[in-house]
């Protein structure tokens, strides 16, 4: 069991440090987004409730963060749906490794990637006005973990239930970027009219955005949110975590593979 | 037959695809696998020689445990395909149609991966990478990524991953296809050698030649069995030779030729009349003198699957009016 999810691992990294282009890819599309909506969206942006001082750039950090993982997470699962009907994976579903091993080895290998992204798009945070310390720090890199497991997870799931790259593209844009836009990690939750702010409420990724707001920024972005604590939210985050790796899990087996 | 020499025995052996494919213009599907019944004997090269669409890819695939059949068992090496799946996976080797090498990886990094799918690792590991390595003549080509192989070597490549584990049974599905004359014949070699070292060879091909060097052969038409044997055994049915004619009106020179020279019932197919005699060359002469000016060309060849074929599903190996997925 060990061998072959290390050997996935592996696989996963080695792949992603040979292609340049994906490691540009990856992080330069949040990476302009947080420029471009930082440097429009400052002046005129103001967080009710939140401290003057919080500015657009501060308050989209940590969505931007977590959109780098999205896309980290999208990147290292597209490729599985080629890969398992004429690919690397026809050898790996003909060996003798578990279905399991197979999801562990290569959610863990994605979320390796995303979470390495993530971390690196940390060093920003001075600019967007966060002092981290060792502590937060860790904090942030732990909760980046969580989140990078469980986006990769789910990426995983719908990559192996469709048979087609054009409905893994479908599913990104109705699904996943959607899921994010509404997590709070594009605009507060405090002054979106009530149907927005209720399908944010029900959106599980919304509570893993407020534990990195919380980890970065400490209490004080998150006053007057009315979302639960930081307690709470990440116990909801780590459900969905779980959640995330059992579709993957039961996904995969079935009599039929197609 | 005991186990140990019969590598894989598969009895009543039946798949549909799932109704939503079912083509519309044919209206229902057939089964893609009608009900297949067949023993692989250990240390031989087999072959399913058939069409596009003929069953055999959906055959792999069941082999290769990546499809579970609808009804009928399979045993390779005496465990069951479907409640002992772990176990025929340790046995078999799987060389597939699509390359299954990771392009962005080298050689040995290919092979390094397959090893710990295989529980492989350390020394052990190393010396078989180097064993296969230097058995396929691509010591040289190890930290080279697989991308910037030739069809050729990277097929080569795909045959010393799949022997890795040293499997007592190796499944190709289309080995020859998109390779050169040269590359064919390293295949034909090394498949020749795995048999010498007991390794039972299964193979699918819509080739031939290909089918011509199997020791055993099954026809597959349409999902079923149409013909099964050794090559030569099954081109002797046909007794005697193919002689094919050319002329300016085929189907009355078929009609006459029918009427002077009694036997088997000659064919007309695209233009050509077709008939199957023993000692031809006599003939040849005969048909020359019964019919001057009315013959263009005259053929005498040896019979070839394609003629077994033809002889036991009355249509020829490529005209199929429909494909089946798979």
């Amino acid at each position: 069991m060990i061998l072959p999810v290390y050997t996935l691992w592996r696989r996963e990294l080695t792949r992603f440090f040979r292609q340049p282009s994906r490691i540009a890819g990856a992080v330069a599309t949040p990476l302009l987004f947080w420029l471009l909506m930082g440097s429009g969206l400052s002046g005129s942006f103001r967080l009710p409730g939140g401290p003057a001082s919080l500015n657009y750039f501060g308050f989209f950090f940590p969505g931007t963060i977590v959109l780098v993982l999205l896309f980290a997470a999208i990147f290292s699962n597209i490729s599985v749906i080629e890969d398992r009907h004429e690919g690397f994976l026809q050898g790996v579903l003909v060996a003798p490794v578990s279905r399991s091993a197979l999801v562990m080895g290569k959610v863990l290998g994605g979320a390796t990637l995303a979470w390495l992204q993530g971390v690196v798009f940390l060093v920003l945070a001075p600019v967007s006005g966060i002092h981290l310390n060792l502590a937060s720090a860790l904090e942030a890199a732990g909760v980046l973990a969580l989140l990078a497991v469980t986006l990769t997870a789910l990426g995983f799931f719908f990559a192996w239930k469709l048979d087609s790259v054009q409905g893994f593209h479908a599913i990104m844009n109705v699904v996943l970027l959607p899921m994010w836009l509404l997590s709070g990690a594009f605009f507060p939750l405090n002054g979106a009219p009530l149907w927005l702010s209720l399908l944010m409420r029900a959106n599980p990724l919304t509570y893993g955005v407020s534990v990195l707001r919380e980890v970065l920024y400490g209490p004080a972005a998150t006053v007057g949110s009315s979302l639960p604590g930081i307690g709470t939210s990440l116990a909801i985050t780590v459900v969905l975590g779980l959640v995330c790796v059992a579709a993957g899990l039961v996904a995969t087996r079935g009599g039929r593979v197609d | 037959m005991p186990s140990e020499t019969v590598a894989v025995e598969a009895k009543g052996l039946r798949y549909s695809y799932p109704g939503h494919r079912r083509n519309r213009k044919t209206g229902p599907s057939r089964p893609a696998l009608a009900g297949l019944d067949f023993d692989v004997p250990a240390g031989s090269i087999f072959g399913f020689l058939g069409p596009n669409g003929g069953g055999k890819t959906t055959l792999f695939r069941i082999l290769a445990t990546l499809a579970r059949p609808e009804s009928g068992t399979v045993r390779v090496f005496g465990a069951d395909l479907g409640s002992q799946a772990r176990d025929v996976r340790r046995s078999l080797g799987v060389v597939f149609q699509s390359p299954s090498l990771d392009v962005q990886l080298t050689v040995r990094e290919n092979l390094v991966h397959q090893g710990h799918l295989y529980n492989l690792s350390g020394r052990e590991l190393d010396g078989r990478i180097a064993a296969g390595l230097e058995r396929f003549g691509l010591a040289e080509r190890r930290d080279q990524r697989t991308k910037e192989l030739s069809g050729g070597l990277r097929r080569r490549v795909e045959i010393a991953k799949a022997l890795l584990h040293e499997p007592r049974l190796l499944l190709l599905d289309e080995p020859s296809t998109g390779l050169d004359p040269g590359a064919r014949r390293d295949l034909r070699t090394t498949l020749e050698s795995l048999r010498a070292a007991g390794v039972t060879v299964l193979l699918t091909t819509h080739f031939m030649e290909e089918g011509d060097r199997c020791d055993h052969l099954v026809l597959l038409d349409r999902g079923t069995i149409v013909a099964e044997g050794a090559p030569g055994d099954l081109k002797e049915e046909i007794g005697g030779d193919v002689v094919t004619l050319t002329g300016p009106d085929p189907e009355a020179l078929a009609r006459d030729l029918a009427a002077r020279f009694p036997g088997p019932a000659p064919e007309v197919r695209e233009g050509a009349v077709r008939i199957e005699r023993e000692r031809a060359h006599e003939l040849v002469a005969r048909l020359a003198e019964a019919f001057p000016g009315r013959i263009d060309s005259v053929t005498v060849a040896r019979p070839t699957l394609e003629d077994v074929f033809l002889h036991r599903t009355g249509h020829a190996f490529e005209d199929r009016e429909e494909e089946a997925p798979g």
